[in-house]
């Protein structure tokens, strides 16, 4: 169902055409990076840290070096000491001397997992033989691995460099905290002098690790021309080509970096780890060097997103009116600062008015993985504490839960605690939609059973898309696009160029290309690809248009100035062709057409969301079974509808496994214990039912189509959405996430003995 | 050094002969010696379905199995679902109704609702589930996966 569109308007949008790259990808025959196969291939391997803190005092690789099969052994001493330096990510920014640092380490090791040193070799069995080889003498220390410790001031300290950045001022003694941000609005002692109902509440929220199915993976090749190509899986061809040449120090147009198929990313494969570790190896050895992760590495040493405290605080009129609001959010950034802090500040009041408002943050450093962007990154917690207060204020004020949001919704004119102003938004929209939806109207019978709702906001970013497109003597068109394909963008960015033009999705054949064959486009993240650069290939049909209209006046030979286009059929006068019949003319007039077109749009398209669980609870083991799910969301306009409703159910489930199971078991010596699959329990097609999706349509101001990201707001609400289905299904709030077997049956045990 | 080891197989209906190291799982070899890359590795234990094969018709994780232990059998892999360059109706299905975003678990996906097709061609959608909770999927959430496989399910029996 699309509430509120107007399907008519076009011909192409809306539609649900089969992807481009779906033949080679159910075939078998799609190239993922780990399928890239090139003479003279060898395989690299990384030695990792089996401490969780420790300093390095030696590390002796000669007898590595002698192994067979053996090529080439790098180290953290190979590559250029780099100082502080900032380079912008698009969704994120990084300081280059802590990437270089996670890289390979150098003097500490600051997780278990953490790479000291790389080996290539002529087979990858060799390779992993030879690091047995490698010495490394540690000097063992004390690891910490949660967050309210590490900000303790005698915690285990990081970095004896970093001192916390609050508001611009720095501490005088290092510490792990990295920065305290702080976000006021209106006056909170005031607000909550005027609350009839306050509540306020503590949540711990455990690390999870963004899943992908494929392992991160590389090849480089450091020719004898001195120029480097790297093969990868990445969400950022051009990003992963700039931090690349930055830890390197080499230019960027030495570097060509060829994006493959990419096995799930989620915003854990923007960060490079192995691209320059094999372009290194690649340049002692002289062979393309290889390079894939172990399942255990990318738990270890990879993602994963902030474990959390928080505590927050909101104040409510007996009216139902929010007045006042009150948040102490502290993420873990992992091994090096930087973490998710600043959206998560940004989210946790963003889907309501809060006339007064306080927001305190914390980037705290601790014994983890640098933690990446996952989905809508520190938003998802920040709803867990939002929402959950939401729904006890509800309840305390007898108000329908979806009443009670719909109250108090952001709307147009609203002022977030972080300064932006909303323009024209749906959240209003979405939660009607759900009030009115069958789910939400139907009758939840049966015992321990329970419904929650929960609703979800995401900014969403624009940045920079490059396009370009040519015109075949055939009619069709050949789009050459720089943003990396995770789940179907080909055909939602091939639909927008055909739109524009006029002709069927079909007739436009997308390519992703390497960075020499495409302008600069940012990550595929921050839910931009569909917004952004849909509206560079909006420009490129344009840019297309323009110029066909010219030729046409060219064939007739009348006045450009006389030939209009409608619907793909360029006319003058008596004289009419189509986009198609026009194009196979154009080597007689004047020869190809070529459109290019690059954009940087800034600001965001602001993504709301609401969802529905229904669950029940087996009072006996604690397990909690999803008996129906639905994902409402504003799309703006769905471009895809099937890869739209795609992204609204894949991220409810990733956040459904969020809120149940998910979670990184750390033991005293700071190491991580369920390092696989088998342990890391993600989501099966067994534990969930079908996803429902409404897919509601309030379209962005801001693009010619009125798209809004889709991808991130969908793992938003739903840990929100399942503590609020679980205390409706057993009185039990539950603000310790996982919600896990053991941790509900024991909740539910003292529930039952108080 | 061991010594490698001589393997006849059928894979994919042709006759193959391979050279692999006692210790090669047949994941490894299918990769790397055979150049059929179709089956992925997701994590090399057994957990995640990527490399979901069809060994003498039964699906198994083959970073899982010895390749030595694929003497004399008979394997499928994704390569081999289509006929004459005609998809299978799953392939189809699953291209039809979204049921890929990234696409690196599709392969494994497929193998092991083609198994599970031929064995049972009616299939409720809770046996569907629980026959591919051994094939991770990251994106979907699973829901169009499994209208795919219904969808599958519809066609080849309105076929036969």
């Amino acid at each position: 169902m699309a509430a509120g569109s107007d399907q008519k308007k076009y011909k192409v949008i809306g539609t649900r055409p089969i992807r481009p790259d779906g033949a080679d990808k159910v075939t078998g025959r799609a190239i993922y990076g780990a399928d890239v196969q090139l003479s003279g291939l060898v395989h690299g391997k990384i030695l990792r840290s089996p401490h969780a803190h420790a300093k390095i005092k030696s590390v002796d690789v000669s007898a590595a070096l002698q192994a067979p099969g053996v090529l080439a052994v790098v180290t953290g001493a190979d590559f250029p000491e780099l100082k502080d330096k900032i380079a912008q990510l698009g969704e994120g920014a990084v300081n280059l001397a802590y990437l270089s640092g996670n890289l390979l380490a150098r003097n500490k090791v600051l997780y278990k997992g953490h790479a000291v040193a790389a080996v290539a070799a002529r087979t990858a069995n060799q390779a992993e033989e030879a690091l047995k080889k490698i010495r490394v003498e540690y000097e063992p220390l004390p690891a910490v691995t949660w967050v309210l410790d590490a900000m303790q001031d005698d915690a285990p300290l990081l970095h004896d460099d970093i001192h916390t950045d609050s508001m611009g001022n720095k501490s005088e003694k290092p510490s792990n905290i990295s920065t305290h941000l702080h976000f006021e609005t209106g006056d909170v002692g005031q607000g909550f002098k005027q609350a009839d109902v306050v509540i306020e509440r503590e949540f711990k929220t455990a690390s999870v690790h963004q899943g992908y199915i494929e392992p991160h993976v590389a090849t480089a090749l450091w020719n004898t021309d001195g120029r480097l190509k790297i093969w990868t899986s990445t969400q950022g061809s051009f990003t992963a080509r700039q931090q690349t040449a930055e830890l390197l120090q080499i230019p960027v147009s030495q570097v060509t970096v060829v994006p493959c198929e990419i096995g799930g990313g989620f915003g854990g494969k923007i960060s490079v780890y192995l691209e320059p570790v094999a372009a290194m190896l690649s340049r002692q050895c002289g062979r393309p060097v290889k390079m894939t992760m172990t399942r255990e590495a990318c738990f270890e040493a990879t993602g994963p997103t902030p474990g959390s405290y928080m505590r927050v605080k909101i104040g409510a009129t007996k009216e139902g009116k929010i007045v006042a609001g009150e948040a102490y959010l502290a993420y873990d950034a992992g091994a090096y600062p930087g973490g998710m802090i600043g959206p998560g500040c940004m989210c946790v009041f963003s889907c309501y008015e809060f006339p007064n408002a306080v927001v305190d943050g914390y980037d705290v450093m601790l014994n983890k993985p640098k933690t990446q962007a996952y989905r809508a990154p520190g938003a998802t917690h920040a709803a867990l504490a939002c929402e959950t207060i939401i729904d006890e204020l509800a309840e305390k004020l007898k108000l329908d839960p979806i009443e009670f949001r719909l109250m108090n919704a952001a709307r147009e004119g609203t002022r977030r605690v972080d300064g932006p102003v909303y323009p024209r938004v749906g959240l209003i929209e979405c939660l009607e939609a759900a009030k009115a939806s069958e789910h939400y109207q139907s009758a939840l019978k049966g015992p321990n059973r329970g419904r929650g709702v929960a609703a979800g906001f995401w900014f969403n970013i624009g940045l920079k898309s490059a396009a370009t497109a040519n015109v075949n003597a055939d009619g069709c068109v050949t789009l050459l696009e720089g943003s990396t394909d995770i789940g179907g963008s080909r055909a939602s960015i091939a639909m927008q160029l055909a739109e524009t033009l006029g002709i069927a999705a079909e007739d436009v054949h997308p390519a992703v290309v390497d960075t020499d064959s495409v302008g600069y486009t940012d990550v595929t993240g921050g839910s931009r690809v569909t917004f952004a650069t849909g509206m560079a290939v909006y420009q490129v049909g344009r840019k297309i248009r323009a110029q066909m209209m010219e030729r046409a006046a060219e064939l007739w030979e009348v006045d450009a100035a006389s030939v209009s286009e409608a619907d793909g059929v360029y006319s003058s006068g008596e004289h009419a062709l189509p986009f198609k019949a026009l194009a196979v003319k154009l080597h007689e007039i004047g020869g190809p057409i070529v459109g290019s077109a690059s954009v940087n749009p800034q600001g965001s398209s602001n993504g709301f969301g609401v969802q529905i669980a229904d669950v029940e609870v087996d009072p006996e083991t604690g397990k909690v079974s999803v008996l129906r799910y639905t994902v409402i969301q504003d799309a703006g306009q769905a471009i895809h509808p099937s890869y739209v409703e795609g992204q609204m159910q894949g991220g409810a489930v990733q956040g459904i496994g969020w809120a149940l199971n998910e979670e990184y078991f750390y033991g005293e010596d700071g190491q991580m214990k369920n390092a696989s699959f088998l342990d890391y329990r993600m989501p099966t097609a067994l534990d969930v039912p079908m996803i429902e999706t409404i897919i509601v349509e309030v379209p962005n101001p801001e693009h010619p189509f009125g798209v809004r990201g889709v991808g991130e707001t969908p793992i938003v609400p739903p840990v929100a959405a399942m503590a609020n289905a679980v205390y409706a299904a057993t009185g039990v709030r539950m603000r310790d996430i996982p919600m896990s077997p053991p941790k509900l049956w024991k909740a539910l045990a003292e529930k039952e003995s108080s | 050094m061991t010594k490698k080891v001589q393997v006849s197989a059928t894979v994919n209906g042709e006759t193959v002969d391979f050279l692999c190291e006692p210790w090669q799982s047949l994941l490894d070899v299918l990769r790397e010696e055979l150049h059929l890359t179709g089956a992925k590795e997701g994590c090399n234990n057994g957990n995640c379905g990527a490399c979901s094969v069809l060994l003498d018709g039964a699906p198994v994780n083959s970073c899982l199995v010895l390749a030595v232990e694929a003497e004399g059998a008979e394997i499928t892999t994704v390569e081999g679902i289509a006929q004459n360059g005609q998809l299978h109706p799953l392939q189809q299905c699953f291209l039809e109704g979204a049921a890929l975003q990234c696409g690196i678990c599709t392969p494994g996906f497929l193998v092991t609702a083609k198994a599970l097709l031929d064995q049972n061609p009616n299939p409720t959608e809770e046996q569907i589930r629980f026959e591919l909770a051994g094939n991770l999927c990251r994106c979907t959430g699973y829901d169009k996966i499994i209208k795919a496989v219904q969808a599958a399910a519809k066609n080849l029996q309105e076929a036969n």
